[in-house]
């Protein structure tokens, strides 16, 4: 099983790499869109690298409640590691 | 009318990454076709291609501006930057004028195979990603390059099979010369990969004189056996003289005359009449003799049927003036939708420092091309205007005349 500080580090590191986000700009609090810059095509691209990483397939409807950087690591954990 | 002139050129070819590069390659005759044995591991008659090294964006653009981009789109954003740069306009001057785009530009293969391929693994759209919609359609270098450049006038393209970055110099001088705009992003863009021309290559159009890649692309030589595909991209800044003069801009040349016409007769195969009205509709246009054309800019691709009629039409046309004539595709292959714009450009270095480059690999001329006066050398010589021909599929005809300023 994956630990959760296992996890925040490959999304941190994909958000530097793949999303191309100053990693400065990374930390829990940071909004993801006002903040960090993610818009809605970020968000397709954020599907396909989620599923090619972690293996799961992210679904819209549950990110309707994923605003800071730190909810979008809860979704993460929670999808990956239920309970 | 509004006078029309050229202010700022860029170039990303197989001949030469910029203009320096590209005037180098013109006066010594240097090819850009190389033989790519993925093309024939892959099933092509002719593996023959121009080839040229993909630009690297990344910490260029960033990543949003840069993922909409295929690779015919990064060759026009590198041309875009220079031909910007030579005409002296900054991102503050578009960001405070009304500036559009037109590029010529009729294909974009490579992300449509990409994603699909994509699709049949994944059997799940969302996992296309949002890159490729934005590389896959025809309008992929305008649409793009606009939001690059934040661009705010007129803003399409123009898809006129061979003839694509021709129309679009035209009708962008169309647009200046109404008062309609007065500066235009225009150009011509062309991708190269075996995706965008196997369908091409099934027709026996292409050279396949495989051992000698920079022999193969011979226009007007008796022993011509087809073209070469080839790409890359060419920007040019179209601008209202008025405006031009305002901002004490180098003028690179005038447009004076757009023609075009279109064959109205066989998908493939070109025919003399159709060139010929375009080439007297620009004249016309210029309000030009003949005799004021010093050069011509052939289409000439190096196929035998292709070659035999432009060379009748210019016979017909420009027979009692006979003016050199040399076909740049003798040493870029076929650039294809990128040619008419590219063409532009050779012809107007050439017209700007006094030499005509030489159509290479012209060694004899058959029954019908010995009635041109072609350049087979580097020739050395004056001359104040010329005229730039370019066909395409669906017998789209276009000519452009620019002379000096």
């Amino acid at each position: 099983m994956m630990q959760n500080d296992e996890i925040i580090r490959k999304i941190n590191q994909l958000l530097v790499e793949e999303i191309e986000i100053e990693e400065s700009q990374i930390h829990p609090a940071a909004d993801l869109k006002k903040d960090l810059g993610i818009d809605s095509l970020d968000f397709v691209d954020l599907f396909v690298i989620i599923e090619n990483i972690f293996g799961f397939k992210m679904k819209a409807e549950e990110m309707a409640d994923v605003k800071s950087l730190q909810d979008f690591y809860n979704y993460v954990i929670n999808r990956i590691n239920p309970n | 009318m509004t006078r029309v002139v050229i202010t700022g050129m860029g170039i990303y070819s197989v001949i030469g990454k910029n203009l320096t590069e590209v005037e180098d390659s013109l006066r010594n005759g240097r090819s850009g076709i190389v033989f790519d044995p993925a093309r024939k591991a892959m099933g092509f008659r002719s593996a023959l291609t121009g080839i040229v090294e993909r630009p690297q964006l990344k910490g260029i653009l960033d990543r949003r501006l840069r993922i909409g981009l295929p690779i015919q789109g990064e060759y026009a954003y590198l041309s875009t930057i220079e031909a910007l740069k030579t005409a002296g306009v900054d991102q503050s001057y578009l960001d405070t004028h009304e500036v559009g785009i037109l590029y010529g530009n009729d294909s974009s293969a490579l992300p449509v195979v990409e994603s699909v391929d994509i699709l049949r693994e994944k059997k799940d759209t969302m996992m296309i990603g949002s890159g490729y919609i934005f590389q896959s359609m025809n309008s992929t270098v305008s649409m793009n390059l606009s939001v690059i450049f934040r661009l705010k006038g007129v803003n399409f393209t123009i898809s006129g099979a061979c003839a694509s970055g021709s129309h679009a110099i035209g009708i962008g001088y169309m647009l200046i010369r109404q008062g309609l705009q007065e500066m235009i992003i225009c150009g011509g863009a062309q991708e190269i990969n075996a995706e965008s021309t196997a369908s091409f290559d099934a027709l026996n159009a292409f050279s396949i004189r495989e051992s000698e890649p920079l022999r193969a692309s011979r226009p007007f030589d008796r022993d011509r056996d087809g073209l070469v595909p080839s790409g890359g991209a060419a920007t040019v800044i179209l601008e209202s003289y008025d405006a031009a003069v305002r901002r004490g801009a180098t003028i690179y040349g005038e447009v004076i005359g757009y023609g075009f016409s279109s064959n109205g007769e066989h998908i493939s195969m070109p025919n003399v009449e159709g060139p010929v009205r375009a080439m007297k509709m620009a004249l016309r246009d210029a309000g030009i003799d003949p005799s004021v054309i010093g050069y011509i800019n052939a289409h000439a691709t190096s196929t035998p049927a292709g070659d035999n009629n432009e060379a009748s039409s210019i016979d017909i046309v420009f027979g009692s003036t006979r003016p050199l004539v040399s076909s740049t595709k003798s040493m870029t292959g076929h650039e294809m939708w990128m040619g008419g714009a590219s063409e532009v450009i050779y012809s107007a270095i050439m017209m700007s420092k006094g030499f005509i480059a030489p159509s290479i690999n012209f060694e004899n001329p058959d029954e019908m091309t010995a009635k041109l006066n072609i350049a087979s050398a580097m020739t050395p010589v004056e001359f104040d205007a010329f005229l730039s021909n370019s066909f395409g599929f669906g017998g789209t005809n276009s000519s452009l005349i620019i002379r000096k300023v």
